[in-house]
């Protein structure tokens, strides 16, 4: 057998070994959960008697060791059980659910991956410019904020429409930016000095200009229809409507993720900057770009890989926050939901899930990265 | 003539960026390279030939920078030209091959692709004509299956055959220019011969100019029609290549050849039944499936050096790995002062680890670069003999003492702050802080330049009589063997195909792999490989061993 394909097979047993290990673990996390899950739902007045019917209903009666074993074999056949809260099956709720969730994920992933790469890219070529700073500083304030308050400023910009005071709210963020992300970024970009009056001087004037600006880019000032704030998305909905209607969920999780991945893709070309290949590649007359991107990029493909596929793997588990704020019908939201109502099947359904896609990316990742390097592809 | 004159520099000075300072590495040196004409760049690491060499073309590595006199080549002023115009040179009027082949091919492109980027992107060719291009130069350079062999990957492909390749690369647009960087330090003996006779004959026939870099007089005594002796940064000597080899005018490079005139003390034979200190009994070894050491057997006696010589690949290494118990033999046995050791390093005491010490080749990767001088020696020193406080640090400078570096100027230091020279002292000494019977020194001296590594040798050799250690010396140069060795031990291909005291050993009749070895190291007369060329075409025999 071709190396790689064996290699994949013993990486995909390791990855349904620790799906397993995570099965138990979320089980048993469930378990230890305090009080008892009938008596919560039927509440204090429920006489001993229903409490226990409820019990056998629900299958609690049976030692815990068997219960995860028919959890187990049905979660195996697709079959999660019954909501607790609801009485329908998980699997039909699920379905739509995680189909509205990869569309998310796979919407932001579309836009976030490709940007993000040629950011770190240009980056990399442009390293220790002011062009290289700036990427660095928008991308590292992006996730520098919480991601509801990513979302509540995509809202406020391009849903709300023109406020009065966008340009105060601008102004803040760069203070806020200034006052907590000074450290961090002045760190990571190795500036010794930042000259923080002539920065908020900075600030305040492109809050001022963008103000103005802003003022006849406002959606409601040009009289076109803004983006929805609430992504309401039913499983009729056409594809360009929900487009259209999760854009705005999906912008802020690309703001979110996309500085893990660029300052990978430039750290990693940077590396390789030095390797006595990039200088014969120098020395063989060709132009900076075509150095990082044919010379450099091919060998620095493993270290992005691995950091997209976490980023994608946030993309679908991360989303919790984001699908609350826009009120998205995704799996998320419905972890969230069924939180606030001890829906424990669901949540456990819902965790398998999200553990499932982070080791099926990494697994990915694991493979893609071994399957670019061409000594093992093309063995002596 | 002046028309005649290809790259002229005058008073070319390069600085290099230390902490906040500028400090010179070229100090202002001209340099006039004819059409066609090979120049020889030499000197030790640190002379500033390779940094001569970029500057050639233009180019300075990051943290350098021109700071003054012109680079004329073709009459266009480099050091005036932008950026752009620098690149349309580079690659298609000037060319470069780099010291490692291996690491200057780019391991995730095909040689081919990798040979035609530089016509296509300079427009000399279409990808069709540079692939048909290529195969016809792979030919003259001699590479085995010049029609298959481009469409490899570079780890697919042997050191030496890289090297050719890597030739054939600068020549894809036919250059008037070509920088040779140390093309041949990396390789064997023998693969070496076969890259400086393609190198020679490909510039020959194509009339390229070359800039042939160096520390290897005898290798740039075959190559150059004129040398240029550098030192800090600075010209020592120029002169045509005969006149240089045979009327040498300055010190300095006198000093460069009186380096292989040192000859290690005599020592009495052992006698007939003395017990080796280390004695190897047939041995097998294996790396996983592939066998790689086949009945291997000689004998390590006391105060005595065995040279272990060989290409790489020909189990050397291997077997001290096996010595030492890093690599259990598959079978066979190997006795320690007449006892036979525990094949695993995990199953033997610590006095039988204390015994056997290693030095290895790298002393920049063997040290830690966390660790100060006084705490690498000290440890083994604790380690070993159990001793600490006031008696490990005398111990440890009685060993800086023995090893000729002053305790209070160097024990407190970190690696990085030493020259390569001293970094292996310090290897010597923290093998000789276990107090051991013997030590394998693994090609200590193959980093080093020729005046340090006599240094090393010395010291070693003082060593060896003062307390009587018994070394397997590792090695593929010839003339370190010659220096140091009491007996050699020829290996091919993980067997032993001669061994014997050295006397005999350097006089005829030799098994014919031997003969190989030692013919194929270069000599200082400029006709050398001119006329072993002649020789072993005329009698048929092949260049090298290296098989495709």
């Amino acid at each position: 057998m071709h190396p790689i394909a064996s290699m994949a097979l013993k990486r995909l047993g390791l990855g349904l070994l620790t799906l397993l290990v995570v099965s138990i673990i979320i089980f048993s996390a469930v378990e230890m959960l305090p009080g008892d899950l009938a008596q919560e739902i039927l509440g204090q007045a429920a006489t001993p008697e229903t409490v226990a019917a409820f019990r056998k209903e629900l299958g609690l009666d049976k030692p815990p060791v068997e219960r995860y074993f028919d959890w187990l074999g049905g979660a195996v056949q697709g079959d999660f059980g019954k909501s607790l809260a609801s009485k329908r099956l998980i699997s039909d709720l699920m379905a739509t659910r995680l189909g509205n969730t990869l569309f998310l994920a796979s919407f932001a992933a579309i836009i976030a991956v490709p940007v993000s790469i040629v950011l770190g890219l240009l980056a990399a070529l442009y390293r220790n410019t002011w062009f290289d700073r700036m990427i660095n500083v928008v991308t590292l304030s992006s996730i520098s904020f919480p991601e509801f308050f990513v979302a509540y400023i995509l809202i406020l910009m391009l849903s709300v429409g023109y406020p009065f005071d966008l340009g105060w709210v601008l102004l803040i963020t760069g203070i806020w930016l200034l006052a907590e992300g000074y450290g961090s970024v002045k760190a990571s970009l190795k500036i010794s000095k930042v000259p923080a009056l002539p920065a908020l001087f900075a600030t305040i004037g492109v809050a001022l200009i963008a103000n103005f600006f802003l003022g006849w880019w406002s959606p409601q000032m040009q009289g076109i229809e803004a983006y929805p704030s609430i992504s309401n998305i039913a499983p009729n909905t056409p594809f360009w409507e929900r487009v259209d209607r999760s854009f705005l969920p999906a912008l802020t999780l690309t703001l979110v993720v996309t500085a893990y991945m660029m300052r990978m893709t430039r750290a990693a070309i940077i590396n390789l900057l030095a390797s006595p290949y990039v200088e014969m590649a120098r020395l063989k007359g060709m132009s900076p770009w075509r150095v990082i991107v044919t010379h450099a990029l091919p060998n620095a493909l493993a270290p992005i890989i691995n950091v997209v596929a976490i980023s994608l793997a946030f993309l679908v588990t991360g989303v919790v926050v984001v699908e609350v704020v826009f009120v998205y019908p995704g799996v998320g939201q419905l972890m969230v939901d069924s939180v606030t109502k001890r829906d424990v099947t669901v949540v456990q359904a819902c965790c398998l899930i999200f553990a499932a896609t982070y080791i099926l990316l990494n697994l990915l990742a694991d493979i893609l990265a071994i399957a670019t390097n061409p000594r093992l592809l093309h063995p002596k | 003539m002046s028309d005649d004159i290809l790259l002229k520099m005058r008073g070319v000075k390069i600085d290099g960026k230390t902490g906040d300072d500028w400090l010179p590495i070229i100090k202002g040196i001209d340099l006039d390279l004819r059409r066609g004409e090979v120049l020889g760049l030499i000197g030790e690491s640190g002379a500033g030939k390779s940094t001569m060499g970029l500057a050639a073309m233009g180019y300075v590595r990051g943290g350098c920078r021109i700071s003054g006199g012109s680079i004329e080549f073709d009459g266009q002023d480099l050091t005036k030209a932008s950026e752009g115009q620098r690149r349309a040179l580079r690659g298609k009027r000037i060319a470069y091959v780099a010291q490692s082949a291996a690491a200057s091919f780019n391991p995730a492109h095909r040689l081919i692709d990798q040979y035609s980027e530089a016509p296509v992107k300079h427009g000399v060719m279409n990808k069709a004509e540079a692939e048909v291009d290529a195969t016809d130069l792979y030919r003259r350079l001699q590479l085995p299956n010049p029609d298959e062999i481009g469409f490899r990957y570079p780890h697919q492909v042997s050191g030496g055959q890289l090297q050719r390749a890597m030739t054939a690369m600068a020549m894809s647009c036919r250059p008037d220019l070509i920088i040779f960087d140390e093309p041949t330090t990396a390789l064997d003996v023998t693969t070496q011969i076969e890259v400086l006779a393609a190198i020679r004959n490909a510039v020959s026939q194509f009339g390229t100019a070359a800039i042939y870099i160096t520390h290897d007089l005898a290798v740039v005594a075959q190559m150059a029609d004129r040398i240029m002796v550098l030192k800090h940064g600075e010209l020592v000597e120029e002169a045509d290549t005969r006149t240089m080899l045979s009327a040498p005018t300055q010190d300095y490079t006198k000093s460069l050849w009186a380096v292989r005139s040192f000859k290690a003390s005599a020592k009495a034979a052992p006698t007939a039944d003395a017990v080796p200190v280390v004695s190897l009994r047939n041995v097998d070894a294996s790396y996983g499936p592939v066998p790689v050491l086949h009945g291997v057997s000689f004998d390590i006696h006391k105060g005595r050096t065995v040279a272990v010589v060989g290409e790489s690949g020909s189990g050397k290494s291997t077997a001290a790995r096996c010595i030492t118990g890093l690599l259990p033999p598959t079978s066979g046995e190997i006795l320690f002062n007449g006892k036979a050791l525990p094949p695993s390093f995990k199953r033997r005491s610590k006095d039988q680890l204390r015994q056997a010490q290693m030095i290895y080749q790298m002393a920049d990767t063997a040290l830690n670069p966390k660790q100060r001088i006084r705490d690498i020696i000290g440890r083994p020193v604790e380690f070993y003999l159990g001793l600490s406080g006031r008696a490990r640090d005398e111990r440890v400078r009685e060993l800086l003492n023995l090893i000729e570096m002053e305790p209070d100027v160097f024990g407190h230091r970190f690696p990085g702050e030493l020259s390569g020279g001293q970094k292996q002292r310090i290897g010597i000494a923290r093998a000789l802080a276990a107090d051991p019977e013997f030590i394998i020194c693994d090609e200590v001296t193959s980093a080093l330049d020729q005046l340090v590594a006599e240094g090393i040798l010395r010291l070693l050799d003082r060593l060896q009589t003062e307390l009587g250690l018994a070394y397997m010396f590792i090695t593929h140069d010839l003339a370190t063997v010659r220096a140091i060795a009491d007996e050699v031990v020829v290996m091919q291909h993980g067997r032993v195909v001669e061994q014997g005291p050295k006397v005999e050993m350097f006089t005829p009749p030799h098994h014919d792999y031997t003969d190989l070895l030692l013919s194929s190291v270069p000599e200082m007369d400029p006709d050398w490989l001119t006329n072993l060329l002649d020789e072993r075409t005329r009698e048929g025999k092949p260049l090298s061993t290296e098989t495709s």
